[in-house]
């Protein structure tokens, strides 16, 4: 067996937690930003490129102004406020990526084992769940947590840069081979969308299990860090 | 119901700082500075060769391609001009060069051709595939002979769009880049009207509002703070459209 790494004193460490209240501004701003964005072309297609309804596979609703931001349509102002947050989101990650390598956050926590994808243990914590036991000795994280987080960070969040990325063209001229990684302008397009409500769908059952698991002590540890 | 509301309240407390931080002068100074930041890891990113816009193949080519923005020119004398084949319609090419030039239609298609298949992206968020034909503009500015201290090229248009002229402008990184090209023709043929006839500056790197239609000159400069409203292009005046618009 490998070495188990010490144990931290804090429940979060600092980087975590500076992450997580950073990203709760830039990914509420980017969201609601976004979908002001959305607003100037509620159609969404595959491929390289898509203008009218025949190549659409999806008509997205109108997204009222109390969603977005700003709180009017105005696709000049909500760029502004996407492009910029992107930096803090994208800095973000990228920093609270290396901080979770460097303290074996990843390692120690969100990576799973083998022993853990036994259908058993899974099925156990469904159970767990449903009862809402959210208590789980001796790891910080159980299973579900581990590929939900996981998932999160290293799937959907860069998966929202890049497709960020692809739709820019000054960007697509310097790096034009994560187009076609993603399947075309268009498609990156939907993509971006796809996560974003995935991001979302994560952000709602956060919240409810943070409610629903004593949210004054998890919000008291997300700021302080928690203790032993 | 009290934490109900305590949510509703911190809800309404952020999108009142937003439209607070949003309407700011800092704000604003903020946000240029990021597109500057933008626009220098994209030109960081392809150095050591010329970033290319992504060219595509005929069977790539969208059936039909979208008109927005100005349709037409609404006067007399644009209609005159399509009626004529704009045998009259001429290309200004002054400012910051050593001999201005007045390109007609047939110098423009005497010069050397390129064609290229592109991708033209609406700020919106659609995009269509065109080829387009035309003499690049940096061969027109070497015509001209460009002089020291031009750091922006103004694309002069003869359409009007709720009431103003539409310009637009780039820097000269742009403007003297492989794929800017003057076309007169999409899909092989000329150009047609609603996508700006008689010629079209293409600026592949950016945004489909920074493709003025209807062109009728290119001035070099050495600042943007004299003309129109200052910011470098009809939307970037008239709405705050970012002026590097590779984003």
């Amino acid at each position: 067996m490998a070495n188990k790494p010490d144990k931290p004193k804090k429940r979060h460490a600092l980087g975590t937690r500076i992450w997580h209240w950073v990203n709760l501004v830039s990914v509420t701003i980017l969201f609601m930003s976004g979908l002001n964005i959305s607003n100037a072309h509620r159609r969404l297609y595959w491929g390289d490129w898509g203008f009218a309804a025949e190549q659409a596979w999806l008509e997205v609703p109108r997204f009222p102004g109390w969603a977005t931001i700003p709180g009017y349509y105005s696709l000049a102002a909500a760029r502004d406020w996407h492009v910029l947050f992107a930096w803090v989101f994208a800095v973000g990650l990228l920093v609270f990526m290396i901080s979770a390598i460097r303290n074996s956050h990843f390692k120690r926590d969100l990576f799973t084992r083998l022993a853990e994808w036994r259908p058993a243990n899974i099925w156990h914590d469904i159970r767990e769940h449903l009862r809402f036991n959210f208590e789980h000795e001796g790891v910080k994280f159980n299973f579900l947590q581990k590929v939900a987080y996981s998932k999160v960070i290293f799937l959907l969040l860069p998966l929202m840069i890049f497709t960020g990325m692809v739709m820019s063209p000054g960007m697509e001229a310097a790096w034009p081979w994560l187009t076609e990684v993603l399947g075309g302008r268009q498609s990156a397009r939907s993509i971006h969308f796809i996560c974003a409500w995935l991001l979302f769908a994560f952000f709602v059952l956060h919240i409810v299990l943070v409610l629903l698991s004593g949210p004054v002590k998890q919000i008291r540890d997300m700021i302080t860090g928690g203790g032993e | 119901m009290k934490r109900r509301n305590f949510l509703v309240g911190i809800g309404a407390a952020f999108l009142a700082g937003c439209k607070e931080v949003g309407d700011s002068k800092w704000f604003e100074a903020l946000v240029d500075t990021a597109e500057g930041w933008h626009r220098g890891i994209h030109r960081t990113l392809g150095v050591g060769r010329i970033a290319m816009a992504p060219e595509y193949e005929r069977e790539d080519l969208s059936p039909f391609f979208r008109g927005n923005g100005s349709l037409t020119v609404d006067t007399d004398e644009y209609r005159a001009a399509l009626e004529a084949g704009f045998s009259d319609w001429k290309l200004e090419i002054s400012g910051m060069v050593d001999t201005p030039l007045s390109l007609s239609l047939d110098d423009i298609r005497a010069l050397p051709q390129r064609t290229q298949i592109t991708r033209h992206d609406c700020v919106e968020g659609w995009s269509a595939i065109g080829e387009w034909t035309g003499p690049q503009l940096s061969h027109i500015l070497e015509l001209a002979g460009v002089q020291d201290g031009a750091k922006f090229a103004v694309f002069t248009c003869a359409d009007n769009l709720n009431g103003q002229d539409y310009y637009e402008s780039c820097d000269m990184d742009d403007a003297v880049h492989p794929q800017t090209i003057v076309a007169h023709q999409l899909n092989g043929e000329a150009l047609p009207e609603r996508n700006g006839a008689p010629l079209r500056l293409r600026l592949e790197r950016q945004l489909g509002y920074k493709h003025p239609k209807y062109l009728t000159g290119v001035q070099l400069v050495s600042s943007l703070d004299d003309i129109a409203g200052g910011k470098g292009g009809y939307w970037e005046d008239r709405s705050g459209y970012q002026w590097y618009a590779g984003i």
